[in-house]
């Protein structure tokens, strides 16, 4: 039974229960109804939706445009992410340990800098520096490489690419603070051994280091799951879906082809994704937790 | 590591050389980060700006006079910053109010909706927007700037939530008891004892709001579009995604122009708790 002071005493958490359950949760209910109808997004199924069952999601199976959205997200999450992003980050932070003072503040600067700008304007200075006339182009040209215009020939490399210069910095931050609790006598006592810096990275750093590392991980593989902004702006999906990672395509369904229903059925498979990464997550936030205690 | 020590190892050739690697490593690094920036600064400056990384012939301030204009830069801007800040003091607000019961009461309802904030918090925005689109048509909320604001702040709110909770539960108990004994009542304890001890910790959480709000594309594109209630970065798009004759400079200037506040804003929380380690603490939620 709840007391009437219990009731009182939780009455300041409703505006925030009624905000999460209207715009949080609700969207996700929401999305599980409209990807069983036929709702468009003009027109009479706009307004008078039918009931149409698991039409959508079977339409998702047999769409080579689905499992194509599928595997570019892998490429981008796993290329700009995994590899690009934290691996960059990982060895700027080991690097940063041994650099003279100036190098180490100007990189940190610098690969902050492009972090903290806005994604709009990340996207409107790669689109320029991809671009046929662009600066890499013309880095190219003069080293004697044949200049290829990136944003059609390549568009999955430039976004990569792209990514990794804005994203470099979370990992960054996380690793830096993560070397910094590592202990000065351990790596002393490697050292004293005779481990080469490979052996050093490699059986001292990374095991001790293990934790920040899955939590980096998941963290910005959910963060680059969701990116939109820097794909749409800078390619729209194109050339003919060669960059269409699945937030765009749920936006293409919905919005180009008109599709809410479709978009919506697309929507659920990525909270889907999102949910099972965001569990394993919580996971390893608890495990530790519990180590810590 | 006494300073013996340190010496003897800086002699050693290997170690120099590695030392040598190393900040050849980063100066090239630097250099792949700062290009792209590079042709930002230098086309804001330049008339004829291209998209090609030229040294301007003569640097130029008018970039930038040209887009200070109502209807070019300073409409969309002050509607991001109606966003921004209506996002940010709303979110800030509710978080304060749901995080008191959360860090002072003990109740079992408080560790489910803690968990429940924290798995909002990772889930992507970005796989719920067509529903949110959808719903804002049923609703007849599309094209309403309130509307989005709520929808932003609802989308804050589990990781403001969270760290308010968090320094809120560093304010002690024992200055509240005190108010309270005097007669004071709990809405005016956190009015008056708590909020003002936590307004560093509070500054952080509404400029980590602020910031998101700011540089958020995608919310404003899909829920908004009369040109009147148009943000900084849905204008930018339009300018550079529209086929034909962009001019690069003016569009430079503008971007410049839209990132500074929140670059601004960086410096300003980085400073307040002491250096960029704390950041990524903080981002870590």
């Amino acid at each position: 039974m709840i007391s009437t002071r219990n009731l009182k005493r939780r009455l300041p958490i409703l505006p925030s229960f009624l905000m999460l359950a209207l715009f949080m949760a609700g969207p996700i209910v929401w999305a599980l109804y409209i990807s069983l109808t036929n709702t468009s997004l003009t027109g009479t199924a706009a307004q008078d939706s039918q009931f149409i069952g698991l039409d959508n999601y079977l339409t998702m199976l047999g769409d080579p445009d689905f499992p194509n959205a599928v595997w570019l997200t892998v490429v981008f999450v796993v290329g700009s992410a995994i590899i690009g992003q934290n691996t960059l980050g990982l060895f700027l932070a080991i690097g940063f340990r041994s650099a003279s003072k100036a190098i180490k503040k100007t990189t940190s600067a610098l690969v902050m800098a492009a972090w903290m700008l806005p994604e709009i304007v990340v996207a409107f200075a790669a689109y320029v520096f991809f671009n046929t006339d662009g600066t890499l182009n013309q880095i190219l040209l003069s080293l004697g490489v044949d200049p290829i215009a990136w944003l059609f020939e390549a568009p999955m490399l430039a976004i990569v690419l792209a990514n990794i210069w804005r994203g470099t910095a979370f990992s960054l931050l996380v690793y830096m603070a993560a070397l910094d609790d590592v202990p000065e006598e351990i790596t002393e006592a490697a050292r004293i051994d005779g481990a080469s810096s490979s052996q050093h990275l490699f059986l001292v750093t990374l095991p001790i280091i293990k934790n920040s590392i899955n939590t980096n991980l998941m963290l910005i593989t959910l963060q680059t799951l969701s990116v939109f902004t820097l794909v749409y702006t800078m390619t729209r999906g194109g050339p003919s879906g060669k960059s269409t990672t699945l937030p765009v395509f749920a936006y293409d369904q919905a919005f180009r082809v008109a599709d809410i229903g479709y978009g919506a059925a697309i929507s659920v498979v990525m909270i889907l994704i999102g949910v099972i990464f965001s569990v394993i997550y919580l996971r390893l936030l608890r495990s530790e937790g519990d180590k810590n205690e | 590591m006494n300073k013996t020590d340190r010496k003897v190892l800086k002699r050693n050739p290997k170690d120099r050389l590695a030392k040598y690697g190393v900040n050849a490593s980063l100066v090239l690094v630097s250099l792949a980060f700062v290009t792209p920036l590079a042709w930002l600064v230098f086309a804001s400056l330049d008339r004829n700006a291209g998209v090609s990384s030229v040294v301007p012939e003569s640097l130029t301030l008018q970039n930038y006079e040209e887009i200070m204009r109502p209807d070019v830069a300073l409409l969309p801007i002050w509607n991001s910053l109606l966003l921004s800040f209506g996002t940010a003091f709303l979110t800030i607000f509710i978080s304060v109010l749901a995080a008191y019961p959360l860090s002072r009461y003990k109740m079992r309802f408080n560790q489910t909706y803690l968990y429940v904030i924290l798995f909002s918090s990772s889930l992507p925005i970005t796989a719920i927007m067509v529903p949110v689109y959808s719903l804002f048509v049923r609703l007849g909320q599309l094209d309403s700037m309130l509307a989005v604001i709520l929808f932003m702040s609802a989308s804050s709110l589990p990781f403001s939530i969270w760290l308010t909770k968090n320094f809120m539960d560093s304010v002690p108990v024992s200055l509240e008891e005190a108010a309270w004994v005097d007669g004071a009542s709990t809405a005016t304890t956190l009015r008056r004892i708590v909020v003002p001890l936590m307004t560093p910790g509070l500054s952080v959480v509404f400029i980590f709001v602020f910031i998101q709000a700011w540089g958020n594309f995608f919310v404003p594109f899909l829920l908004l579009f009369s040109k009147e209630k148009e943000t900084a970065a849905v204008t930018i798009f339009r300018f550079f995604g529209q086929y034909g004759e962009i001019a690069y400079g003016e569009l430079a200037a503008f971007s410049i122009l839209y990132a500074l506040p929140v670059v601004s804003l960086y410096f300003v929380m980085s400073r307040s708790l002491g250096g960029s380690f704390a950041l990524a603490g903080a981002v870590k939620g």
